[in-house]
Parts: C-alpha cells; sequence; structure tokens
C-alpha cells in the first residue's frame, strides 16, 4: 500500500510526538515501507546543534536509533529553513517531493479556538498535500 | 536561485569546524511554557527584565514628564557635544577597518562556513538591507538636508549664497550647493553604512562560524569568556533590546506624527493625536502581517516592494526634474564627498559645531543606537556571503545608492530654490520656516503629477515604518529568547503589538521626545559595544580557516 512514509519530528519536542512516532514506526513495518524522518531547522546555532550541518547529524542518529528499535529502515532528512516556524508548512510539502512519499504521519493536537485563526501544520498538510496524510492526535 | 536555499537539504559537512568550545547550551536560560493555546519560549533574565525595565521607563515618562523631558533633554545634547570627538573618531575607525577588511585576505572567509550558498539573491538582499535600516531616513532627509546645508548650517564654514534679505549671492552659489550635497552625502554613506557593517558582521561570524546565539551578547565571548552567559551578557542584551524597542516606538511616534503633516498638506486631513493613533494602528496591523508570514514570505516582500516603488520614484524624479543637472550633480556630489570626506569627518577643533554636534554626533549617536537592531537583522540575512562580498555590499553599494537618491531629490529641491526663490515649496518649508516632514512633498509640487508622486511617497513612508517594525519586532523576538530564531509565533506577535502599544502611549501620554533622546543616549554605551566587535571581529577572523 504504501512504501515510503514521512514522519515529520521536532527533535526539541519528542516526548509529544510519541503517539505519531510509533505509529509511524509500526505502519512502516506492517506495509515494509522506508521510514524518512523529516526535520526542520534554523540556520543560526540551536539548542539542537551549531549550524544545520550539526542538527543533520542528529536527526541522522535518532533515525538510527529507530530503525534499530522496530526493526524497519529509517532514514533521515533535515532540511534548513530562514524562518522555521513561518517555513515549516512549505518545508513539508517540499521535503515530499524529495523524498517521494507517499504517506505522511504527523502528530497534531486536538483542535481548539486557535484552529480557525492559526492552522495547525497538520490540518493543512491533510488540506493541501497530494498524498496520504495521517493525522495522530493526542 | 539563492532564495531557494530555503527548506533545502542539508549537505554533508565537510572540513575542519571553528566552533567555539563553551558548555553553554542554546535555550538552557529559557522557559518553555504555555499560556492558554500559546506557547513561549523565553530567556528567562532578558525576556523578563528588558519587559519590565520597558513598563517602568514607559510610565516614568508619562507621570513625570517634565522631568523625564528635562533630563533626557540635558543629557541627549550634553553627551553629543561632549563626547562628539569620541563619536566622530570611532565612527572613523569603523570605516578605515571596514575598508582594510575588503582588502586583506582575510576577506575570503565566508559567513556560515567554506560550503555555504547565499541566502537570498542580491535583489532581495539590498531591499531588506535598506528598508531595515535606512528607508525612511532617505525619505525625509533626501530634500530636507542638501538644502538645509546648503543655506543654513554652514558645514566647515561655507558661506550661505542667501543674504539676509534674502536675494540670492551669486559667487557663494558653487561652493554652498557642493557642500550641501557633500555634507549630506557624509551623513548617509560611508559612516552610517560601516556602523551597521561592523555590528552584523561580528553577529554573523560569532554565530554562522562560531556556533554562538545570535545575539549581542555573543561577539563580547573573546572577552568575557563564559562570564558572557551570565549578567554582564543579560545586561549587554537588555540594553539592546531596550534600545530597539524604544527607538521603534518613538521613531513610530514621530513618524506618524510626520505622515500626518504630509497627509494634512496633501489631502486635508485632519492634523492630530487620533489620526495619528490611526496610523501607528495600521502601521501595526500590516507589520504584524508580516511577522506571522515570516522573513521570507512577509518582511522580504514588503521590502522588495518597498524598493521598487522607491526606485519607480527616484526614477520618475530624476526624468521629470532636470535629468542632465541631476546626473551632473551626482558626479559633482561623489566628487565632492571624496574631497570633503576627511575634513567633515575630523573629530577634534571644529567651529561648525552647529552641523557637526547638531547634526553629525547626533546622527552617529542614532545610528549607534539602532545598530545592534539593524547589524542583527542584517547579520541573519547574511549567510553565505564572503566577508569581502559582504563589507562591499553592505558598506560600498549602499553608499553609492545614497548618494544617488541625495543627488536626484537633494538637487532637484536645491535647483528649484536657487532658480525660482519666490516661488519655491522647499525654500518656503525648509529655509524661511522649518518644516521637516514637508520638505519632500514641497519638492514633488514642483514637478508634474504632484499629487500621484505624492500619494506614492505617503504609501512610501508608511510601508518603510512597516519594514522597520517587523524586523525589529523579530530581532527583539530573537534576543528575548536566548538567540533562538523559531520560538513560537506568538512571542513576535506579542512584541510587534507592544512596540506600536508603547508609541501610541506616548504619543497620547507626551514623552515621545524625552524616550527618544534617552535612545539616542544609548548610543554612547554603545559605541564602546562597536569599538569592541571590531576587535572580536579581528580575532575572530583571525582564527577561521581561509
Amino acid at each position: 500500500m504504501f512504501s515510503k512514509i514521512m514522519a515529520p519530528v521536532d527533535l526539541a519536542h519528542l516526548d509529544k510526538l510519541r503517539r505519531a512516532i510509533d505509529c509511524a514506526a509500526d505502519l512502516a513495518g506492517h506495509y515494509g515501507a522506508d521510514l524518512v524522518y523529516v526535520g526542520v531547522t534554523a540556520e543560526t546555532p540551536g539548542a539542537l546543534g551549531h549550524n544545520p550541518a550539526e542538527y543533520a547529524a542528529r536527526l541522522e542518529a535518532f533515525a538510527a536509533d529507530q530503525a534499530e528499535a522496530h526493526g524497519i529502515i529509517a532514514s533521515a532528512h533535515a532540511m534548513a529553513a530562514h524562518d522555521p516556524t513561518t517555513d515549516l508548512d512549505d518545508a513539508l510539502f517540499r521535503a515530499i517531493d524529495d523524498i517521494g512519499a507517499d504517506l505522511v504521519v504527523m502528530q497534531s493536537h486536538v483542535p481548539n479556538l486557535t484552529d480557525y485563526i492559526w492552522p495547525s501544520n497538520g490540518g493543512k498538510l491533510a488540506a493541501h498535500a497530494k498524498v496520504s496524510v495521517m493525522v495522530v492526535r493526542g | 536561485m539563492a532564495d531557494d536555499t530555503t527548506n533545502q537539504g542539508i549537505p554533508e559537512p565537510e572540513g575542519h569546524s571553528d566552533i567555539i568550545d563553551t558548555d553553554y547550551e542554546i535555550g538552557q536560560d529559557n522557559i518553555e511554557t504555555r499560556i492558554g493555546p500559546f506557547g513561549m519560549d523565553i530567556h528567562n533574565p532578558v525576556f523578563l527584565i528588558s519587559g519590565l525595565s520597558i513598563v517602568a521607563f514607559v510610565f516614568y515618562a508619562l507621570a513625570l514628564p517634565e522631568q523625564a523631558s528635562a533630563i533626557f533633554g540635558w543629557l541627549r545634547p550634553w553627551l553629543t557635544s561632549t563626547f562628539d570627538w569620541f563619536f566622530l573618531g570611532a565612527a572613523n575607525i569603523f570605516v578605515l577597518f571596514c575598508l582594510f577588511l575588503i582588502v586583506s585576505p582575510w576577506g575570503r572567509v565566508r559567513l556560515g562556513g567554506a560550503e555555504a550558498t547565499p541566502d537570498y539573491t542580491y535583489v532581495g538582499w539590498f531591499a531588506m538591507l535598506f528598508a531595515a535600516g535606512m528607508g525612511i531616513g532617505l525619505m525625509f532627509f533626501g530634500v530636507l538636508e542638501p538644502v538645509y546645508h546648503m543655506a543654513i548650517s554652514e558645514p566647515l564654514g561655507v558661506a550661505s549664497p542667501f543674504a539676509e534679505d534674502g536675494s540670492i549671492i551669486a559667487a557663494n552659489v558653487a561652493a554652498a550647493k557642493t557642500m550641501g550635497l557633500a555634507a549630506t552625502i557624509y551623513h548617509w554613506g560611508l559612516h552610517p553604512w560601516a556602523i551597521y557593517a561592523v555590528v552584523a558582521l561580528a553577529l554573523a561570524l560569532f554565530s554562522f562560524n562560531k556556533g554562538l546565539p545570535l545575539t549581542i551578547r555573543s561577539a563580547f565571548y573573546p572577552i568575557l569568556g563564559e562570564r558572557v552567559w551570565g549578567w554582564w551578557g543579560h545586561l549587554i542584551d537588555t540594553l539592546a533590546v531596550f534600545a530597539t524597542l524604544f527607538g521603534l516606538a518613538t521613531s513610530l511616534g514621530f513618524g506618524a506624527q510626520q505622515a500626518n503633516a504630509g497627509l494634512t498638506h496633501v489631502f486635508g486631513l485632519p492634523m492630530g493625536i487620533s489620526t495619528q493613533v490611526v496610523l501607528i494602528t495600521v502601521i501595526t496591523a500590516i507589520a504584524l502581517v508580516s511577522v506571522l508570514r515570516g522573513l521570507d514570505g512577509g518582511v522580504k516582500v514588503l521590502s522588495e516592494i518597498n524598493m521598487g516603488l522607491a526606485a519607480l520614484l527616484l526614477l520618475f524624479v530624476l526624468i521629470a526634474g532636470p535629468t542632465l543637472l541631476i546626473l551632473t550633480d551626482f558626479l559633482s556630489g561623489l566628487g565632492a564627498y571624496a574631497k570633503e570626506l576627511i575634513p567633515l569627518s575630523n573629530p577634534i577643533g571644529r567651529s561648525d559645531t552647529g552641523y557637526a554636534h547638531g547634526w553629525t554626533t547626533f546622527y552617529w549617536a542614532w545610528w549607534i543606537s539602532w545598530s545592534p537592531f539593524v547589524g542583527m537583522f542584517i547579520a541573519r540575512v547574511s549567510r553565505g556571503r564572503t566577508v569581502r562580498e559582504f563589507i562591499i555590499c553592505v558598506l560600498i553599494i549602499p553608499s553609492l545608492v545614497c548618494v544617488l537618491w541625495m543627488a536626484v531629490f537633494g538637487g532637484v529641491a536645491i535647483d528649484q530654490v536657487l532658480s525660482s526663490p519666490e516661488t519655491s515649496a522647499v525654500k518656503a518649508q525648509v529655509i524661511d520656516s522649518y518644516n521637516p516632514p514637508l520638505s519632500l512633498f514641497a519638492m514633488l509640487e514642483g514637478l508634474p503629477l504632484a499629487k500621484i508622486t505624492s500619494v506614492i511617497a505617503i504609501v512610501l513612508v508608511i510601508v518603510f515604518f512597516v519594514t522597520s517594525s517587523d524586523s525589529g519586532s523579530l530581532v527583539i523576538d530573537t534576543i528575548t529568547a536566548g538567540g533562538k530564531v523559531d520560538a513560537p509565533v506568538p512571542q513576535r506577535v506579542f512584541w510587534c503589538v507592544f512596540e506600536g502599544a508603547v508609541a501610541i502611549v506616548l504619543l497620547i501620554g507626551g514623552g515621545l521626545g524625552s524616550l527618544q533622546a534617552m535612545v539616542i543616549s544609548t548610543g554612547l554605551p554603545f559605541t564602546v559595544v562597536l569599538l569592541v566587535m571590531c576587535w572580536a571581529i579581528w580575532r575572530g577572523l583571525m582564527a577561521e580557516r581561509r
């Protein structure tokens, strides 16, 4: 059904993404799909690396850990954005094309009032992506 | 296209890393929490201390307006006249240092590492440099300054072409006109851009190459070492936030008054606080949309639109005005600038104190107090450039553009004043009386299609305020988040709205003047900061592989 699954991750808040990460790994195992973790970083130094190259290395290490833990084929696709908070949606759309993903599994919060003003990333991806998108709530 | 460097995959790292080895982890002092549905990620001391001290100063200015006005109204001119030698001398050092870097072998060092590629095209990059740093000033002073220096302020003792009775003294005209242009170009050429370039280079080097957080304190690491993460650093960053926010808020307040004056003059709109409050609200609202759309989708787009409009206005004035004369003015202005540069930048023994204190040191203090904001913004958008390319494009090319701008707008205005002084609106608004906000409109009245060009000018002024406000909000957000550029969006919304709110409160309650004087007073400590940054850049570049 699916051969390449994309899982956007925020390495700074992995605890909040547990459900989506586990779900993506389970689906990859079930369908025998490759799992690609996508992360978007700023070009300025941050908590996750002094530069985008260090962040990419961190994401690779995360992917390797996940591959070993779940027995799946997992890789990393790190991206650098000029303004990550506002460029995130565009970055994820681009990643879908770059990777050739046919399913995106991502975490989202339970919808609330602010979603009418600021749609969530998961919501926007689900509405506009050309591939299947699974939004994991909670 | 360089703009496509956003959202790209990251290439394999190659070669040696020059990251500074420090135990400090970016974000270790931050508080991450939520207020209702809104996330927050703030640097613990800097956000809280800046926010509280800003509120405290606003209350002080409102509660004790006479005292605040007396203190800061005295402090600012005292500083600029007592320390004139310091400001002028320091600015000269910045220019010489930047020019040296262009020709030195360290010009080959690339910001972001040897493999980095430029984040933006030249067009987008220039647009953002101008819109953040200088756009408003060019609009307001492009006509006013050349005329004023030609006729009234007597830089370097040049004689005015106007006699006491208002008649023209033909023998004085050529020298006064040349000096009017040169003295203006001096204020908008190499020196202010060198001030911005020094700060921007220091921040870019220590952030992109050395891996330190994108905050003002990082440039002090070579001197303070690990102490820079403690109270010394908190003080430096808080001062920067302070100067930026009050600089923006008071600019916004005065700008609203000036835009109101323009609207009243051109359209007969009522002149008053309610119009100005509406203007500030509109500017803040547009800036808000811009910060929500982010750096590429908001700030850059607005900057490019504005530069396009400004170029259009410049071309129109060039074509509709005395074109050949203007082009001659450009060349003679450039020549006069080169000839008078050294006497004008002489820091000691000046007899033309009206010009040297009232304009030059005021400007230098003003720009130095803005430099943390503009410098940080330029740093953020300059990744991938070599030091040589960076300095040429931040120092030389904008200076040339300013020369062209002054030659066109100032040249046309001077021509209007000298060729028909009895009917010149510019003479009426600048020489016979002093109405700075009306000078640009007065010049446009002497050209065809005045109503249309005046509308374009008002739009330009408003959008230049927006681009200062949105880029300023991003900078304050970054400093108060400990150098993180990916703090939750509500934080930048907070700062954008806060700026507008402070401007409105000061406008209504009085206090714009005294707090602007206070901001300019921060130019003195920041001059020391910039001198330290020169030394830090030097140390930093020496340690880089080339």
